[in-house]
Formats: structure tokens, sequence, C-alpha cells
């Protein structure tokens, strides 16, 4: 007799720890084909609440450690998925259908952009901060600092290297983050918060959240204490671009910085460029005299 | 005689005024649409002398035909402008500088008669800073593929642009000058009740051969501000004013590919730690909140003091406040000019009598103000809790409100604890501190021990509601490019 599968339900990933959805709720995942995989928690306007006072609380220490120390802990991350590669796969594969191959480029892919943004924590700064050669006797500088909280919702179709495009370069610079997963893909999603469990990312700096972009949305675009969002996760959505537009509007409450929604998912095999952490960071200029 | 003398000054001063047979202010003025004045279709209204009420001139307020008709002339011209070499670009801006500089004091004398501001300021702050504004950017222009924003730097298109009236010749450099610079084409309204240098630069482009339609000028109020923004041929919204009207701005540009630039308000933090060099501080505090009659988005209106040097940081700045010289913008004396406008005085009137009724204790120095035109006197209040309206909102004026501290955490915190996040100051000889108050405090500008330096180098703009974008420097030239990583 075949053996019995061991069914889960997948938990959301608050503050370095893993509880269940404050609704109670879950809905079933299924594969490509449609066949039931497990159950992921269906997010709250609570969860949303409870992420952002996490992200919140992360914030002040995670933003205040050393480029080179957030750039080990993102090398950290492509580490430990580096070790789990065949789990990732078998994720991917399950979410989105395809070829093995398939599947094992883009983690391959995903696990290589983690490298790349890791690189990035101690020479953004460097490239688009600057010295100012003001008219005066002054030391004049700028440079980058991160924005804050930022809200993600993360791509609907590319569920591990699309995720990873996006989370990436918003923790790097020294923000945190609540994110929405894919709906339809959560997997990837869920055991990439495994991974950043087992990483050296402190709780908090990451909080990922499965469930349904449009429902989710609204309430992390109108929250006071988000300071920005990317809304690639309702890339045409509806076709029409109304609920970006609405996620916009509500956006304005207190002037988040807002990526927009692409018109479709971009390709994230392309080499991302800077604007994915750049959309996310302040510039801070210091004055200061000079003299004897 | 309109200048008063504050209470404490032991030595009168001669009037001094500047002469205004300089300026040539007409009866009546049209819009700058495609390189010409033209007569709008709409109404028209008044602007007035601040410090005399006088009506200086009629002017134009554009309607939304007006508004369409220069938006289209702006896109008509982009062709051109976007495919000259940058090298042409650049001698059209350098010619402007040029002419700025050449006409700086007609445009310093207008600019005081038209905002209230000291000729002081305008003379020896906005006008200078307007013209190396115009340089900065126009060296820029043929140079773009060297500014680390991407390999092959384009401009986005048509620019509409809304600018206030606390700095109304310096807010257009600031938006026009690196929105030509890359490329783009303007349509710029000034504010309503400081139209007058605006029209002056459009008459300046003429006279740099400027080709029509690069830059159009729209002068009215609110309404035509928002057909500006609303326009759906303008590719990029530039305003800076409050944030209330930021908002709406970010609102109704939601859904579109419009993109933004905001510029709003602040409240800044002006942090006096009890090593500071105590002399230089007084002069920084009063700089802070009295520049611009305290009209400035990122005016250090909130002084937060070391306990242990309160007491003797709020008598020696009493006693400056002192000597203070309020009155005709005109006189090379003055310090402090006029409110720009009875609704605004109205506000700064409102305020401060909401931080009397809150209990926090309000001192000016005795201080004799003109009968007619729109005055108020320096004032500081002491006693204010975080929770009072006066440390919460923006007065947007002479007022400026202290609280203490004890521990720089302690002044961290209470920098922070606002919605906005413009500006800070921080005064202390310890290099240390400094950078550590630098990095911990939200805002777009830190000035250590000086305060309110501008220069076109040097990136300005805000963190959370005081807006976002840069303007000023090369991280200015991102909001006019497409793409830009910055």
């Amino acid at each position: 007799m075949a053996r019995i599968d061991v069914r889960k339900t997948y938990k959301l990933y608050i503050g370095g720890a893993f509880p269940r959805s404050e609704s109670g709720h879950s809905y079933e995942v299924t594969d490509a084909r449609g066949a039931f995989v497990a159950n992921a928690a269906l997010a709250s306007r609570k969860d949303v609440r409870d992420a952002v006072v996490a992200a919140r609380k992360a914030f002040g220490s995670w933003s205040a450690r050393t480029a080179y120390n957030r750039g080990q802990i993102v090398y950290r991350i492509a580490e430990v998925m580096e070790d789990r590669r065949p789990q990732f796969e078998d994720a991917v594969r399950q979410s989105e259908g395809g070829s093995a191959a398939a599947a094992r480029a883009q983690v391959d892919a995903a696990v290589d952009r983690l490298v790349w943004y890791a690189g990035w924590a101690d020479k953004l700064a460097q490239v688009i901060g600057n010295a100012n050669p003001v008219a005066g006797p002054f030391f004049n500088h700028t440079a980058p600092e991160p924005t804050g909280v930022v809200g993600v919702l993360a791509p609907q179709s590319s569920s591990l290297l699309g995720l990873v495009s996006v989370v990436a370069p918003v923790i790097v610079t020294g923000n945190t983050t609540v994110v929405v997963s894919s709906y339809a893909r959560p997997l990837p999603a869920v055991t990439f918060s495994e991974v950043l469990a087992t990483s050296d990312v402190p709780g908090g700096v990451v909080n990922i959240l499965t469930g349904d972009a449009a429902t989710l949305g609204p309430w992390l675009a109108a929250h006071m204490d988000v300071n920005a969002i990317d809304l690639c996760g309702v890339a045409g959505a509806d076709g029409s671009g109304e609920l970006a537009a609405s996620l916009e509007v509500a956006a304005a409450d207190n002037l988040k910085r807002v990526r927009r929604a692409p018109d479709a998912e971009p390709d994230w095999s392309a080499e991302p460029g800077l604007s994915a952490m750049t959309a996310f960071v302040e510039h801070k200029t210091v004055w200061h005299p000079i003299g004897i | 005689m309109m200048a008063a003398t504050g209470s404490t000054n032991r030595f009168s001063y001669a009037p001094a005024p500047e002469s205004r047979s300089i300026v040539d202010i007409k009866a009546s003025y049209g819009l700058f649409v495609d390189g010409e004045f033209v007569d709008g279709h709409g109404t028209s209204f008044k602007t007035i002398n601040p410090a005399t009420e006088e009506t200086l001139a009629e002017v134009a307020e554009a309607s939304d035909a007006d508004v369409d008709l220069a938006v289209r002339a702006a896109r008509r011209a982009f062709r051109g402008w976007s495919r000259m070499p940058g090298r042409e670009r650049a001698k059209y801006l350098f010619r402007i500088a040029r002419i700025i500089q050449e006409r700086a004091r007609e445009l310093a004398v207008l600019e005081s008669i038209d905002n209230g501001k000291p000729i002081k300021e305008s003379r020896d702050v906005d006008v200078p800073v307007v013209a190396a504004h115009f340089f900065y950017y126009a060296g820029w222009a043929d140079k773009l593929q060297y500014a680390g924003l991407g390999p092959d730097p384009r401009p986005l298109g048509v620019a509409g642009q809304v600018i206030p009236w606390n700095f109304p010749l310096l807010m257009l450099a600031w938006k026009v000058a690196p929105a030509l610079a890359c490329g783009n084409t303007v349509v710029l309204k000034p504010a309503e009740t400081t139209p007058l240098t605006a029209l002056l630069f459009a008459e300046i482009c003429q006279q740099a051969d400027l080709p029509p339609g690069v830059v159009n000028i729209v002068t009215g109020a609110g309404s035509t501000g928002q057909a500006v923004v609303a326009h759906p041929d303008v590719d990029k919204v530039a305003f800076t004013g409050s944030t209330e009207v930021g908002k709406a701005i970010a609102r109704a540009v939601a859904g579109t590919t419009k993109s933004v630039t905001l510029e709003l308000g602040g409240k800044a933090a002006n942090i006096v730690f009890d090593d500071a060099p105590i002399d230089q501080a007084i002069e920084g505090i009063v700089s802070g909140i009295f520049f611009n009659q305290g009209h400035v988005c990122c005016a250090g209106s909130r002084l937060l003091v070391q306990e242990s040097v309160a007491d003797e940081v709020l008598a020696r700045l009493k006693r400056r406040m002192g000597t203070l010289r309020v009155g005709d913008p005109l006189d090379k004396n003055t310090d402090i000019g006029a409110i720009n406008s009875r609704e605004q005085l109205d506000r700064i009137r409102e305020l401060a009598g909401v931080g009397e009724a809150e209990g926090a204790e309000r001192w000016a120095p005795a201080c004799e103000l003109p009968s007619s035109g729109f005055w108020f006197p320096p004032t500081v209040f002491t006693g204010v809790t975080q929770a009072h309206r006066i440390a919460r909102e923006e007065v947007f004026g002479p007022v400026l409100s202290v609280l203490t501290f004890r521990t720089p955490a302690e002044a961290v915190e209470k920098a922070n604890n606002t919605p906005y996040g413009l500006s800070a100051g921080v005064w202390t000889e310890k290099g240390s501190r400094i950078l550590h108050m630098a990095s911990h405090l939200r805002a777009g500008v830190v000035w250590a021990n000086t305060f309110n330096k501008f220069d076109p180098t040097s990136p300005f703009g805000g963190y959370k509601e005081s807006g976002y974008g840069r303007e000023g420097g090369r991280q200015g030239l991102a909001a006019y490019l497409k793409g830009a990583d910055l």
C-alpha cells in the first residue's frame, strides 16, 4: 500500500516567527496542473498590521548595521539557499510547471541574484552619493539612506526569482519589509522564509505574508507607518490598472514612495540595474563649515 | 517712515532705501506662451506689494484652455529642444545665467517689492543663487552621459512645474534650469501672490533668444496649477509647496505614467548642545527661523536646546532678537520684511494664538510695525511641548518654538517626532556627535554648525511627508531624465 502523505498547512513569517493567520483562514494551493499541494495561510488585515509593527521594530538596528555586515547577511541567505537547491527546484516546478531544467535555472538565477545584491551593500553609496563642491567654505556631501518600512507586493508569476528580485534590493540598503507573496504560487516564498529564519537575517527585517495582493495591498498602501511600496504584484491584475491606481491614491496619504506596477511582469532574468534599490533610498545632504 | 527699531537697539539707523526706479512694472501682464506675451482667456487678478498693500499690476489668470495652449507649445518645442546638441542647449542656459547677473539689481528689487522679503536677502541670496543655478545646470547639458544616470540619458518631455511664493525666482530656477539642461520643455505656474519675477524671467528668455515654447509661464491660482498637473500631455510634475497640495498631486497622478517630484513642508529641529559655540548658534537660530520672515519650508522652527544651557541660550537669543529690524523690504538695513499676504498673516496670527491658548509662553521684542502692509514681529514661544500645535504644524512665519532635551537620544527622538523630514540643524563642537546626529536625523538636509545654506551643487529635498525627489546637484538631474536610477 502506498504511503499516505503528511499534508502540510504552511504559516506566515512575521518578526522571525511562523504564526498562523490571525484570521484563522487558509487556502488551498495547487500545482501547475491543478492538483492539491498544501494549505497556505491566508493573511488578513491584522496580519499586515502585525508585520508592519515587526518591520518597524527591526528597522532601527538593521539600518544601523554596517553596509559590510548587511552584505554578509544577504550573502549568507544565498549560501543557505544554495544548500537547499533541490527543495527550491521542486517548489518552483510544482508552482510554475515547466521542465526540471527551467526550475533549476530559476533557482540558480535567484541564488546568483542574492549574491549580486549582497555585493551592492557597501558600493551603492559610492555610486549614487557624492561630494558637492559648494561655493563656500563648507564640507558638503550626499549619501543614500534607507527609506524605512517598505511594503512589497511580490510578482504573481515568477515565484522565486521574481520574489528574490524585489526583496533583496529593499533589504540590502537597510530597509525592512512586509512582503505579500504570489497568491497562486506561494510555496517558494514559504520555503524562502524558512531560509531567512535559518540564516542570519534578524527577525522582522523580512516578513512574508501569503495571501491576496488585491486584498492586502490596500491595507499596506494606506498604512501610515509604511514608508514606501512596490506594486509589482498587481501588474496587469485587472487589465485596467485600476487596482494599481487605487493603491497609488492610498499611498499618497503619507506620501509613500511608490514603485509603480509595470504593465506586465518584467523578464526577471535580465540585468536588474539599480532602480529596485534606488526607489527605496533617501538622499541625505550634510553641511559643515570649514575653518580653523 | 517704515523701518522700525527693536527695543534694545542703542544705535538708530538712517533709512537706506534701495531705489525702485530700476524696475519697470507694467499695469497689466498676460501669459508667456510660445515665446510671446499673450492675453489669457480667463479673468485676471491683482498682485500687491505686501509692505504697502498697493496694487502693483493686473495679471492674467490662465484658464484650462490657456494651460492647454501652453502645453501644446511646450510639446511642439520639445522636438527641437530635446534633439539640439547639449552643447547648444548649454549656451542658451549660460546666456540666461549671464542676463540674470546683468539684471540682478532689477530682479532683486522686483522680488522684494512683490514678495516682501528684505532687499539684502533678495540681493545677496536669492538672485545670486538663481544665477548660480543656471550656470551649474548649463554645464550639465552636454555632459549628461557622464552623470552616472544611465548610458543614454533622455529627457522626459513636457514638465509641468508649480512653485510657491516664498522664493519666487529661486524656485523657478530650481525647476527650470535642470529641466532645460536635460532637454525638457516647461510650463511653469508661479504663485498667485508673486508672479512678477517669473514674468521678468520670461522677458529674459526672449532676450536670450530661447526658442519659443521651451519655457511657458502661466500665471494664476490653484485651479491653474491643477490644470497644469492634470494635463494629459504633461510627462513630469514638479511641485514645491504645502504637504496638503503635494498629497493631492500624488493622488492626481496615480495611475498615470507621469513622474513626480515634490518638495513640501517641514518642521525642522535646530538642536543646540551644551558644548555648542553659543554665539554662532544664536546666529544660526536667528537665520534659521527669521530668514525670509520664516517663510521657508526648511526653517529651523523647533529649537531643541540642551537643558543645561537653555537659560543662557534663551537670554542671548532674546537679546539678539531685540536688534532685528522689521520694516521696509527695500531698506538695506532691514532684517525682517513683510509677511507675503494677508492670508498668510492670518494663518500665523491664528497659530500664534493657539500657542498661547495651549499654554506656551509668547515673547517678542518691542517692535514698532508699519501701519499698512502685513507684518509680524519675530516671536519665540517657550515652554512648548511636543503636543502643542506650534510644535507640530508648519507656521511658515517668524515664530520659533523652544523645547529642551537632556540626552542626545532624547534630542533625536524629539527631532524625528514629526511627519515631516526636510531639514535639521545640529550645533556642537564635538565632531563624532555631529556625525552621530547627522546619521540619526530623518531629514534630507542636515546643517551642522550652520543653517539655511543653499547651493546649486547641493541636493535638497525631504524624507517622509516633506516630499520626494531631489533638487540641486547631480541628483537633481535624475528628476528630469527617463529611467534615471537615483
